[in-house]
């Protein structure tokens, strides 16, 4: 009893803090609520937003698709795939994203020039690299190998909660491992994988943030840009973390949705519990 | 004279320096059940996973229809297949597990028709009608949309036994289809396989069901230690028909 009344106090406390720091922020003249919404919608603002959530699902995609091939590696019986997988994964886990990312961004300056053609001899094509490796290619391409490392470890271990006999039940039907693998176990270890993969997901967006450092104009640096220029500085933060929230949202609420959607068992868990009551 | 459906030539397979079966020889002529019996770890899951190689047997050769299992064969010399090609020698052979393994993301008839379907590269609409056919024939046809959590353990071995057999086996492969169930429901999973052979099906089945071997089985194969220890006529399956002192006091133990 006296616990509870305890639990209601802090909890009118916590409301009562809560609204004093949305009230604080609200009703800041430093914050100038009309710039912040006259930059909201702003074009620049805009692409910057989309160019964040390219980099966010490009780098996702390449994650899951070579987590599943570093994940099948090191659940193969070959060692050498095994020995690839541990120094892929021990590699990219070592270095810190932002290093990585200026490493990727200076590698395009370093080989300014890609060729084409015989080694040592005449070149057939012949382009420059900042052009084909631009700062956001490079910067796609770092986010999606070290997301890799991580994402391979959860698919991982989601293949090994699907249980083996059903790989060799698929394997007597005729299918070969890599049809076994797409039909029967990716679907079951999508399941399990959701959670964690969507977790990274959300964290992957905000760490793509790190971009502005080789200049690609995603949010951050857009906004960025923007405040260099006008010195509105606080407003056009303010831009960007709304942007980010909204982005964050609208992602936990696709997670919820595809959660639901893939539990097909729910209706088992319903009906089993039905049974437990009767009984 | 066409070959026989399956024929094992001495068969061995090792685990690290233990043999788990060794040297085991079997042939199967068309239209005939074996069962093979034996004590706990006499090898039997391991020879019976070598006749499609989901173990690889480290000696010996498996032909189906007299074709070697895992090679091909021109003249006398055997060359290994490639990964491609034992998926495809393989659909020869069905196999119904101890544990059903049913795929658990889809329905009874999903089950059955995935392999159709995405190996056989059969029209939808035909694999679905051949598939409901199946389930018919094992008595499953109401179960057809629900999902192997929502099934007994014997209505999912009966689904097993259906996906098996709509890759239409030559011969199907047993490994105790009825150790994981409870009682009741081990008959209902007998009777299908009976009438499957009665019907002039294939099959090695791996059975502790002495009755059900008598009446279904033509042969008897009795395995300890990873050899064969007597083979013989089904029906002697008695502890006064067998002629190895072994053979018989393991049906004194299980009888
Ligand atoms: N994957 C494996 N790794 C190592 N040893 C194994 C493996 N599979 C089987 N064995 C060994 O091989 C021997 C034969 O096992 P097997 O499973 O074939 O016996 P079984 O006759 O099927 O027994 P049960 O009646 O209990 O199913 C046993 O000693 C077992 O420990
Ligand atoms: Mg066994």
């Amino acid at each position: 009893m006296r616990r509870n009344v305890g639990t209601k106090v802090l909890g009118v406390l916590a409301a009562a803090l809560l609204a004093f720091f949305i009230q604080g922020i609200a009703r800041n003249s430093a914050v100038q609520w009309r710039v912040v919404g006259s930059y909201l919608f702003s074009g620049p603002i805009l692409t910057g937003v989309l160019r964040t959530l390219l980099i966010t699902a490009v780098a996702i995609v390449i994650a899951i698709v070579l987590g599943v091939l570093l994940a099948n590696m090191r659940l193969s019986r070959n060692r050498v795939l095994q020995a690839v997988n541990g120094i892929y994964v021990w590699f990219f886990r070592s270095i810190p994203l932002l290093v990585l990312l200026i490493i990727a961004y200076n590698f395009s300056l370093l080989y300014a020039h890609l060729s084409l053609g015989v080694p040592f001899g005449p070149a057939f094509v012949s382009f420059t690299t900042t052009h084909v490796f631009t700062a956001l290619t490079a910067a796609i391409i770092t986010f999606g190998l070290q997301q890799a490392a991580y994402t391979s470890e959860v698919i991982r271990a989601a293949i090994m909660s699907v249980p083996p006999g059903q790989v060799e039940a698929a394997e007597t039907l005729g299918m070969t491992y890599w049809g076994a693998m797409r039909r029967i176990v990716l679907p079951q270890a999508a399941r399990v994988a959701l959670p964690p993969v969507a977790n990274e997901t959300i964290n992957l967006c905000k760490s793509t943030a790190l971009v502005a450092f080789i200049s690609v104009p995603d949010l951050l640096y857009s906004v960025q840009e923007v405040y260099s220029a006008n010195f509105k500085v606080l407003p056009l933060l303010v831009v960007a973390t709304i942007w980010y929230t909204v982005i964050v949202s609208v992602m936990s609420l696709a997670q919820w949705w595809l959660e639901r959607s893939m539990r097909i068992d729910r209706r088992v868990a319903t009906i089993a519990v039905t049974a437990e009551v009767l009984r | 004279m066409s070959a026989p459906v399956l024929e094992a030539w001495n068969i061995s397979k090792r685990f690290g320096s233990e043999y788990a079966v060794r040297g085991v020889s079997l042939t199967v002529e068309a239209g005939t059940a074996v069962c093979i019996l034996g004590p706990s770890g006499s090898g039997k899951t391991t020879f019976i996973r070598c006749l499609n190689h989901l173990e690889e047997p480290d000696e010996g050769y498996v032909f189906i229809e007299g074709e070697p299992l895992g090679f091909t064969r021109r003249g006398d010399v055997f060359q290994q297949v490639s990964r491609r090609e034992l998926p495809r020698q393989r659909r020869k052979l069905g196999m119904v597990f101890q544990q059903f393994n049913l795929f658990d993301h889809m329905t009874a008839l999903e089950n059955v028709t995935e392999a159709p379907c995405k190996v056989l590269r059969r029209p939808k609409a035909e694999a679905h009608a051949a598939g409901m056919a199946l389930l018919e024939r094992v008595g499953l046809a109401d179960r057809a949309h629900h999902y192997p959590r929502e099934l007994s353990g014997g209505q999912q071995q009966r689904v097993a036994i259906a996906r098996a057999l709509a890759m239409e086996p030559r011969l199907l492969l047993c490994d105790e289809p009825t150790s994981a169930l409870d009682p009741e429901m081990v008959h209902e999973v007998l009777q299908v396989l009976g009438s499957l052979v009665a019907e002039g099906m294939t099959m090695v089945t791996v059975t502790h069901e002495v009755g059900f071997a008598r009446e279904v089985a033509e042969r008897f194969v009795f395995m300890e230690g990873g050899v064969v220890v007597e083979e013989g006529d089904a029906r002697n399956l008695t502890t006064t028909g067998v002629t190895e002192e072994r053979t018989r006091s393991f049906l004194a133990k299980v009888l």
